[in-house]
């Protein structure tokens, strides 16, 4: 289930980035000097961080190192 | 001259570090300490390492400049899909080929390939295709050395003359310090460039009188205000450039950096932060870019935006050739530099100067691969390593890189930079479809050295029918395309005032998708690679 959520997030994520609704303006100027659409795609940024922090956190293929580090031992006693 | 003194400090400690990282090698004779700095790279260093490898040029100068002619679209086209798609990879492929290269001992890409579906040549025929495409970066970085070193010094020092200083110390460090010597220098130059950013900011916009007039004013404007939309860019080719960021793990020098890590885990900062770092350059560079526009105190800004405004009004009647010397012109790839002379005191200017110039030597990474490549695919591969040892296998691999330095500088020196530019181009879209290689040999078990040999043609041949078309019909001027074709209502190839777009959208996207068809069709039908080979790399 956490994996199918994730697969979701990303999929939305990237739906995302087409922000077709920010096409033709630049109103509001946020701060008063930056067009919606460059602060809107500034913010997925900041979502894209928010994903990978939670790949990180909840789908880390940590059994590829696991792997290496079991194959590590058995190497040296062979040695 | 002053902001000049401060580059070649800056090139002297880039020097140093190299020579520094040369003394503190473990071994001066061992292949993987000098290709791989013994796989033994920290946390930090791999972070900012890799990503310093993947920022070039581009991501101060070019993005600017392209923000200047094409307003703040340049972020989201390249920055924040960057963002998403580059960490991606790297999570899902860069570990595991971390993993493998821990395992069986893999330098290279061609390494695994050839291991992964029992091949030779054919290893040797996505070498060919990952050099050639690799090339064009190294030249360019030698030219974007001399151009920056003449603009900062004021044109005290020639172009010839700067280009000969960047190559002489990319050369130098990469020479004696091999993988640790660009690791650490890479280090270095990601954390100038990420200062950059911000400190370029705070100085232009203080010396603008702030940022709202500036943007007030391009808004009342019509030329200037569709700059703060994406009004001008179609939105199929937006989707279409989320396909370029593949190319990043495609690319030989950055797969080789995910093999420099200690551990698995220092991967997981790199994945996190790399938006973050993205932003924190592009969204500066991007601003500015745009904001250039309202500089209307600056001869050299007022010709860019005459040349832009001449070319837009007039291009449809004029010659090809007088349309490409106005699309010269309008260029906006110096204006973070001419903003910086405008605005920043001389000391800044000349620290903020080293800073660009540590992205534009970004072709040390690159060097470093192909000679890593040159020695462990070809040289080692055909029996060489057995015959002569590894001492002389390093040797050859310190030869390479002066061989292809020299040879790519006696070539900027003589070919114009446009050729260079269109060529990099072209090598995103190559290097973007051959991605479907790396997803194939790691995640499914039914791919065939067939496959990978189809798709390796079939991007070869996309990549020289591109470059043959824009070649032989001009690009138009700015406006509607020239249209060959349409099926169904859809403009099937047209010629579009920056390239080439095939039902629309840019030519990278029909090259990804019928790469990875070419590699699904041709693995059904051509036979596997041994049990024993799948379960190496498919042990659960």
């Amino acid at each position: 289930m956490k994996r199918i959520l994730l697969v979701v997030a990303v999929a939305t994520l990237y739906i995302l980035h087409q922000d077709i609704w920010f096409w033709r303006t630049a109103h509001p100027l946020v701060f008063g000097f930056v067009p919606i659409g460059l602060f809107y795609q500034g913010c997925f940024s900041v979502a894209a961080c928010l994903l990978m922090w939670l790949l990180v956190k909840h789908a880390w293929p940590g059994h590829l190192e696991e792997e290496i580090e079991q194959q590590k031992p058995e190497e040296d006693r062979k040695h | 001259m002053i902001p000049a003194i401060f580059v070649f400090l800056y090139l002297a400690a880039v020097l140093y570090i190299g020579i520094f990282a040369f003394r503190k090698a473990k071994s001066k004779r061992e292949a993987e300490d000098y290709f791989l700095a013994s796989r033994s790279l920290g946390p930090f260093v791999f972070l900012f390492s890799l990503f310093g490898t993947n920022m070039t040029a581009f991501a101060i100068l070019g993005s600017s400049g392209h923000a200047f002619t094409n307003g703040i679209v340049t972020f989201g086209l390249m920055a924040s899909s960057s963002g998403l798609v580059i960490p991606l990879t790297i999570f899902f492929v860069g570990t595991r080929v971390w993993a493998l290269g821990k395992k069986y001992g893999f330098m290279t890409p061609v390494q695994m390939f050839r291991d992964r579906w029992e091949c030779g040549h054919i290893g040797t025929v996505i070498f060919v295709a990952q050099s050639v495409l690799l090339v064009p970066y190294i030249i360019i970085g030698i030219m974007g050395g001399g151009t920056t070193l003449n603009v900062i010094s004021g044109g005290f020092v020639p172009f010839w003359f700067g280009g000969a200083i960047v190559a002489l110390v990319v050369m130098g460090y990469v020479f004696f310090g091999g993988m640790r010597g660009t690791a650490w220098v890479n280090t270095f130059q990601t954390i100038l460039f990420l200062l950059f950013g911000a400190v370029a900011i705070v100085v232009i916009g203080i010396g603008m009188g702030g940022f709202k007039s500036a943007a007030n004013a391009m808004l009342a404007s019509p030329a200037l205000a569709p700059l703060l939309t994406r009004e001008r860019i179609s939105p199929y080719y937006f989707f279409s450039y989320t396909f370029i960021p593949l190319s990043a793990i495609a690319f030989p020098h950055i797969l080789i950096f995910c093999l420099t890590a200690e551990k698995m885990r220092h991967f997981k900062k790199t994945v996190i932060f790399y938006p973050l770092c993205i932003l924190a350059i592009w969204l500066p560079c991007v601003f500015l870019g745009v904001m250039a526009n309202r500089v209307t105190d600056v001869p050299e800004i007022k010709a860019k935006q005459e040349a832009r405004r001449v070319l837009a009004t007039q291009g449809r009647t004029m010659e090809p050739e007088k349309r490409d010397e106005l699309r010269e012109q309008s260029a906006g790839d110096d204006v973070i530099m001419i903003l910086l002379k405008r605005y920043a005191p001389l000391w800044l200017a000349g620290i903020l100067g080293a800073g660009i110039m540590a992205a534009v030597m970004a072709s040390d990474s690159q060097i470093l691969a192909l000679s890593t490549m040159f020695t462990e695919d070809v040289f080692a591969f055909y029996g060489h390593k057995k015959r002569f040892g590894e001492a002389v296998q390093v040797q050859t691999g310190r030869i390479f890189i002066v061989l292809i330095t020299l040879i790519a500088y006696a070539v900027a020196l003589r070919a114009p930079e446009t050729i260079f530019e269109l060529a990099i181009q072209y090598a995103f879209s190559g290097f973007a479809a051959l991605s479907p290689l790396l997803i194939a040999a790691l995640f499914w078990k039914g791919s065939t050295k067939w496959g990978a040999l189809a798709s390796t043609l079939w991007v070869a041949a996309a990549v020289i029918a591109v470059a043959v078309f824009q070649q032989v019909v001009p690009a138009p001027a700015p406006g509607p395309s020239i249209v060959y074709g349409t099926l169904g209502g859809w403009e099937v190839l047209s010629r579009t005032p920056g390239g080439t777009a095939v039902f629309g959208f840019m030519p990278v996207v029909p090259m990804v998708i019928v790469s990875a068809l070419l590699m699904w069709i041709v693995s059904l039908i051509t036979s596997k690679p041994t049990q024993a080979t799948i379960a190496k790399y498919f042990s659960r």
